[in-house]
């Protein structure tokens, strides 16, 4: 049978496996932890929907159809292992379900137990951001290893690893205990943003599936705050991530040229996701336990204020470099506290803060001799300059970066 | 683990090399991709190749040869350089290979060199 893409019914499969898939699948995984074999029974479910849907018509609890299909195959599966392995309790506990013909609404979201399950602690911190890419968000291994810049084989093995090792480990689908929450979250955290920053990387947009994965990882910090309202990181880690997200449009000139942000006009800013992001960020400092996330908001925050006042507060961001390095203290921290500090005080004193940072850990790091080139620049230091600028150009992957550095780089007068 | 990035140019790529307006550029940010692997310290070896048209190509078959001018694939993307490189993993490799300027404009084909095959077809050198 031919299924055309414009089919309604079609369209409806996607549509459900777009917006249900995580929910779906930790629905059926909480209990078996068998993540893998929930994913492949949701599959089967929604190849069984493409071929049923267009003939008998979209039925009107979509999510309740494909579960249904998709417990029968599991229930089929485990019975059928039964005979070789008497894993009764399985089959006991899948029985035990809750009703799904009922309204979607009312069943319970286990998506953040799932979120929890990702990021679990014997899971390797490198596998976490896409084995939620992938059992959260349903991207297969090809979307996730072009987002995440591995190659698709790779990733299909690392996460078949993972799921293994969910299920033979037995890691509960449950939500962590108060006092374990802040260090889980840290991990859920981390490999949200690191979904976030892999898409921010791609800032020329060229690549639609990419920037969607923007919009995804952002889509998963809403979650968490819904189901963790209380937590002022989760809240800092949305914030931080709708600041840069209303900039991406302002991040290009007309003609596809680089804009670096202090070039940027507050005008090409989308100011309704700048609100959304000062609306929580103001909720995170009420709770007044401040966290890597909230500060790196509160420096995004700073930026944004341009828009109102005309003018950024060097200052201040400065100011909260310092405590973002006492707090979590990292490369990329550093580097970008180096050229606040220029800012404030002039290029010396950034290039003297550049000088303290380990160079092993910069040799291959483009921000840090971007960065070097911009302060020997402002020095009148040509020769530096261009040596800085070339290493930096050699770092890019971003084409209009590199224009946007050779530029600058051809434009500097010896001496 | 040593790792190729294969260098695959359109024929504008390789006038490019050419064209005084865009030379500049286009070296530079070669230059600067040879220092970056330089300093990083994985640069095993690697050169450009001339064009496609400058090719030949050699069989043999039942003791006969068979010299052809031009390349060997006819397709539009033509090989236009190599690189091998001393990395641990293959994410280091395709992490070069996206910094790789041939990234943004043709395409780059990464490797392994096979580690199985090199020891039974390489002779270890006398001196």
């Amino acid at each position: 049978m031919q299924i055309r893409i414009d089919e309604p019914a079609h369209r409806a499969v996607e549509a459900v496996a777009r917006e249900s898939y995580g929910r779906l699948v930790a629905l059926l995984a909480a209990r078996t932890r068998d993540v893998a074999g929930a994913e492949d029974a949701l599959a089967d479910a929604l190849v069984a929907a493409l071929t049923t849907w267009p003939r008998d018509g979209i039925p009107k609890n979509p999510q309740g159809w494909l579960l249904t299909v998709a417990r029968n195959r599991l229930l089929d599966h485990a019975r059928h292992q039964q005979v070789h392995e008497h894993s009764t309790p399985t089959l006991k506990l899948m029985t035990r379900q809750f009703d799904e013909t009922a309204d979607p609404d009312t069943w319970p979201d286990e998506r953040l137990k799932l979120l929890f399950v990702c990021a679990h602690p014997a899971i390797d911190p490198n596998i976490h951001t896409p084995l939620m890419l992938q059992t959260v968000l349903g991207l297969d291994a090809v979307a996730v290893g072009r987002a995440l810049l591995v190659a698709p084989k790779t990733i299909g093995q690392r996460l078949v690893r993972a799921k293994n090792k969910i299920r033979q480990a037995r890691i509960a689908f449950e939500i962590p205990t108060p006092d374990q929450i802040p260090e889980r979250l840290k991990a859920v955290l981390n490999a949200i943003y690191a979904a976030y920053g892999n898409s921010w990387e791609d800032a020329s947009g060229a690549d639609q599936r990419i920037t969607e994965l923007g919009q995804e990882a952002i889509w998963l910090a809403r979650v968490l705050r819904e189901q963790i309202p209380d937590d002022p990181e989760v809240r800092g880690l949305l914030a931080l991530m709708l600041y840069c997200e209303s900039r991406r449009p302002a991040r290009r000139s007309a003609d596809g040229r680089f804009v670096p942000l202090s070039d940027q006009d507050p005008k090409d800013w989308c100011m309704p996701i700048i609100e959304e992001a000062e609306a929580e960020l103001t909720i995170a400092f009420q709770m007044r336990r401040p966290g890597r996330f909230q500060i790196e908001a509160a420096i995004q925050s700073v930026h944004a204020e341009r828009a109102h006042t005309g003018r950024t507060d060097s200052a201040a961001i400065a100011a909260f470099y310092d405590q973002l390095m006492q707090l979590a203290p990292s490369v990329g921290g550093a580097v970008a506290r180096a050229a606040a500090h220029a800012e404030v005080r002039g290029p010396e004193a950034g290039l003297t803060l550049l000088d303290q940072i380990d160079s092993q850990a910069v040799i291959s790091y483009q921000p840090y001799w971007a960065v070097r080139a911009h302060l020997l620049r402002q020095l009148n230091s040509a020769e530096g300059a261009a040596d800085a600028y070339d290493r930096a150009i050699g770092l890019s992957e971003d084409p209009a970066v590199r224009d946007f550095l050779t530029e600058r780089r051809n434009r500097l007068t010896p001496q | 683990m040593l790792y190729a990035l294969l260098i695959y140019e359109k024929p504008d790529d390789f006038a490019r090399r050419d064209s005084p307006v865009e030379s500049e550029t286009y070296a530079g940010a070669w230059r600067a991709y040879h220092r970056a692997l330089l300093d990083a310290g994985i640069f095993v070896s690697g050169k450009p190749l001339d064009a496609p048209e400058t090719a030949t190509t050699v069989r043999v078959r039942e003791s006969k040869r068979d010299i052809q001018d031009g390349p060997y694939s006819n397709t539009k993307e033509q090989l236009g350089g190599f690189t091998l490189l001393e990395l641990p993993s293959l994410d280091a490799a395709l992490e070069w290979a996206a910094r790789c300027p041939a990234a943004s404009y043709g395409v780059v084909e990464v490797r392994p060199i096979a580690v199985e095959m090199e020891p039974r077809v390489t002779v270890a050198n006398s001196n």
